[in-house]
């Protein structure tokens, strides 16, 4: 069925029997799911199913994690991941990620979205104010803090860290973005922004979203998965999974009869 | 007989009490002795000028010169290897032997009694490596006397840095050295302060290390080299107070030096104190 | 680029793990050049006489290297130390931690640090000339250069160590823990008595060792108030008497032997006994800590 879902030439990331442990807890099982290119994917379920643990595997987040073991394929334009001569780093250029709490660096708004460009080897002044307004205009944030780039990022309120945090991914020129819960903290207003935000950026990028907000699924994303307990359920266009899922779980979840 | 369990707290508060101002009243006896007689011993005089009439006259010149040295001397060798290995610790090792292995010397060092490290000092560096005593054994002794003491607060400062900001910025594709330069070390940076000028008020104090690795009698110069012999404030006063030439006539050149190493160790934990405590403020927000 | 970037991390890596195990190699030099010198002792002298030698005659003729007048003279002086600054500390650390409101415990916390700060030499300066006349006069002494004079100047200095792990101790306990016997309506006293110091006792027990291991290491201070006499001390009397520690001896001698001598080696014998000592001391303080943090982090 995942198959028929999305043409092999729409496929960004290819994710093949994918098994993790934490020490000896098999964290996520067999999971095998097509990532559409210039889509926004969301994957939901109740906390505990895997869904964040999933996301850390598509930019190896998780090798920060000292007890994980990763087992199977994750091909990036084709290319496995989890391969030996795989430069993380490049990696992580490619698949940015926004987190679940805003984490500005403790400097100024101008440097937290020129730091990345700029460790990455760009030294011309003029070139990274120009990469720091378009990242911010990106970002939806350009015309809130224009007036106050070299002022501590850590001033703003959070859905503006929120907001910065994406242009700071922006500024690095990733293929796809991967964002852990990014609303969870944020109030509703800003959490608007962001959804409009991630609708607009699904035009240059490849989006996935971990939402623990079934509306907020069901609002931006054009397809979704569904995990429970390590193991995907049910993966599918937004509209039929929320609308007609295949799945008893999958239903009692959305329709609020779970846990 | 059971005392009604409101009496036995009083009873209980007030002893507590008592404790307290026993502790308050020894160390202020304590500052209050060496302050109010050293005040009078100090002049600009005192502070500049040689030792006369062998120690009985005269100002401390050369012990303040010789525990500056001693200072800069330990600190050139301890800060960047302490550091490191903080960074190392917390930044790159994993859970594991090793690890274990360093923390447990670590805190080995750090009990481990500073006549034992100056002995250590003597058979090291002043006979094995040949230095004699001289400044660059007793300062290479009060290094290795202070590296646990900055290995643990440059730890502590880096644990205090949020995950967020390393996961952060490898997620954008930063490496893990370039995360530690940027990010990780700026940010640890007050509490790597606080914990290294702590360290320099501990190296200032310590006389036992020095006794057997370089410090010198009386000797009216400054030190010319490292391999030269210095005089230090902790160990002049120790002399004059115990093997001077007139140990009750010179009692104020005592208190003077006393109150001389008193400032400068307090003074430079007072700093210490502050920044830490206007850093904490500021990391709260 | 991306390959030679990759070297360049790996040997910053492999770099700071060499500086990293500095401290490993600092302990095995330790022991290796302290114990190297001590043992060329006996290849002229027995253990056994070393250990169990009353007599400390390091320049009589034959000379005598017998370490207990030593030891004992370290462990009554720290024995003092500790029957003063264990009350003391702990009961400063629940006043801190517990009683005082937040403004007062404020103060009074770089107070301690201030007082962990004070060089040992002042310390000594100071019982020299004031603690060790005053007791002299209240005890009616022949000298107050005596073991209670060095018991007390080294309880004021263990003070800082007890009273801020006891308080890191203490106030690691959850508040919940606190609220539950409130609660149930034990004073604040019962609270403290019933359940925060029970909660908090292997803290507290790591407290006072390491407040040992400073005592029993520390040297300037006892040096010059003790009267360093190297007798072994008489029960109970002792405590007013003149005594020398195992630090004081080394302090005082190794400036005046000829460097390679016996004497020499016996200082070093001396030493090592020293930190064999403060060794398990901090040994045992680790093991005690280490199990109370896996308790809290099991609860």
């Amino acid at each position: 069925m995942t198959e028929k879902l999305i043409k092999d030439s729409d496929i960004a990331i290819q994710i093949n029997d994918l098994n993790l442990w934490y020490g000896t807890t098999h964290a996520l099982k067999d999971i095998s799911i097509d990532i559409p290119r210039n889509k926004v994917t969301s994957l939901i379920g109740p906390s505990g199913c895997g869904k964040s643990t999933f996301i850390r595997c598509l930019n190896r987040m998780n090798d920060l994690i000292r007890s994980c073991r990763i087992e199977g394929e994750v091909l990036v334009d084709g290319e496995n991941i989890y391969d030996d001569n795989v430069d993380v780093v490049e990696l992580r250029k490619r698949v940015g990620m926004v987190f679940q709490k805003p984490n500005p660096f403790p400097m100024s708004i101008a440097d937290n979205i020129s730091y990345g460009p700029r460790i990455h080897g760009e030294k011309d002044k003029k070139r990274l104010e120009s990469i720091t307004e378009e990242a911010l205009s990106s970002a939806a944030l350009w015309d809130e803090v224009s007036d106050r780039l070299s002022k501590s990022a850590l001033d703003l309120s959070g859905g503006q860290q929120q907001r910065l945090c994406i242009a700071r991914t922006l500024a690095v020129k990733p293929e796809i973005i991967l964002f852990d819960e990014p609303c969870s903290a944020l109030d509703p207003i800003s959490t608007a922004k962001i959804e409009e935000l991630i609708m607009d950026l699904k035009n240059e990028y490849t989006i996935v979203i971990v939402t623990h907000n079934m509306q907020q699924a069901a609002r931006i994303s054009d397809y979704t998965a569904y995990f429970l307990l390590g193991e995907l359920i049910e993966y599918g266009d937004t509209e039929q999974i929320f609308e007609n899922p295949q799945e008893k779980s999958t239903e009692d979840y959305i329709t609020g009869r779970f846990g | 007989m059971r005392l009604n369990p409101k009496i036995s707290e009083k009873i209980a508060f007030a002893l507590i009490g008592v404790s307290i101002s026993i502790v308050i009243f020894a160390v202020t006896v304590i500052l209050y002795y060496i302050i109010s007689n050293g005040y009078s011993a100090i002049s600009w005089s005192f502070l500049t000028e040689m030792p006369r009439s062998r120690m009985t006259e005269g100002g401390i010149f050369p012990a303040i010169v010789g525990t500056i040295t001693l200072i800069i001397g330990s600190m050139l060798a301890a800060l960047p290897l302490g550091i490191l290995a903080a960074v190392y610790l917390n930044e790159y090792s994993k859970p594991g032997r090793f690890k274990w292995t360093v923390e447990m010397a670590i805190n080995n060092l750090a009990g481990t009694p500073s006549v034992v490290f100056g002995l250590f000092g003597l058979a090291l560096f002043v006979r094995y490596f040949g230095f004699g005593p001289s400044v660059i054994a007793a300062s290479l002794t009060l290094a290795i006397l202070v590296i646990p003491v900055i290995i643990r607060s440059s730890q502590e400062a880096l644990l205090a840095v949020p995950m967020e900001y390393r996961q952060a910025s490898l997620a954008l594709g930063i490496t893990q050295w370039q995360t530690v330069k940027n990010i990780v070390l700026p940010a640890a940076l007050p509490g790597i302060v606080t914990g290294s000028i702590l360290s320099i008020g501990r190296v200032a104090g310590e006389t036992a290390p020095i006794l057997f690795t370089g410090a010198a009698y009386f000797l009216p110069r400054v030190p010319s080299s490292i391999f030269d012999q210095f005089m230090a404030l902790p160990y002049h006063l120790y002399v004059l107070a115990t093997s001077g030439l007139d140990i009750t006539g010179t009692r104020h050149i005592q208190y003077g030096t006393a109150m001389v190493l008193l400032l400068i160790v307090l003074g430079v934990n007072s700093i210490a104190i502050l920044i830490r405590r206007h850093y904490r403020k500021k990391l709260r927000l | 680029m991306v390959f030679k970037r990759q070297h360049k991390e790996r040997l910053l890596e492999s770099t700071l793990f060499i500086v990293s195990s500095i401290t490993i190699i600092i302990l095995f030099l330790i022991c290796l050049f302290l114990f190297r010198d001590a043992l060329i002792l006996f290849r002229t002298e027995s253990l056994i006489d070393f250990i169990s030698g009353s007599f400390w005659y390091p320049t009589s003729e034959p000379p005598l290297y017998g370490l207990l007048p030593l030891l004992l003279g370290s462990l009554v002086v720290t024995f003092g130390a500790i029957c003063i600054s264990v009350p003391l500390g702990i009961t400063s650390a629940i006043y801190i931690s517990e009683i005082a409101n937040p403004k007062i415990a404020d103060f009074l916390k770089p107070f301690v640090e201030i007082l962990a700060g004070i060089p040992s030499v002042v310390y000594g300066f100071f019982g020299l000339v004031v603690l060790a006349p005053y007791i002299q006069n209240l005890l009616d002494l022949p000298t107050g250069q005596v073991a209670l004079t060095g018991s007390i100047m080294l309880a004021i200095m263990a003070l800082p160590t007890i009273i801020s792990i006891s308080e890191d101790a203490i106030s690691s306990i959850p508040s919940s823990m606190r609220e539950g016997s409130l609660a149930m309506g034990a004073t604040r006293w019962q609270t403290i008595y019933k359940v925060v110091l029970p909660a908090a006792l292997s803290g507290i027990s790591a407290a006072v060792m390491l407040g040992m291991g400073r005592a029993i290491g520390e040297t300037m201070t006892v040096m010059m108030v003790t009267g360093n006499a190297a007798v072994i001390p008489g029960m109970p009397e002792g405590i007013v008497e003149s005594v020398r520690t195992m630090t004081a001896t080394i302090a005082l001698e190794m400036g005046e032997v000829p460097m390679g001598s016996e004497h020499y080696h016996a200082l070093f014998a001396v030493g090592s006994v020293l930190f064999i000592m403060t060794f398990l001391i901090n040994l045992i303080a680790d093991l005690i800590k280490n199990k109370y943090r896996f308790k809290l982090e099991g609860s």
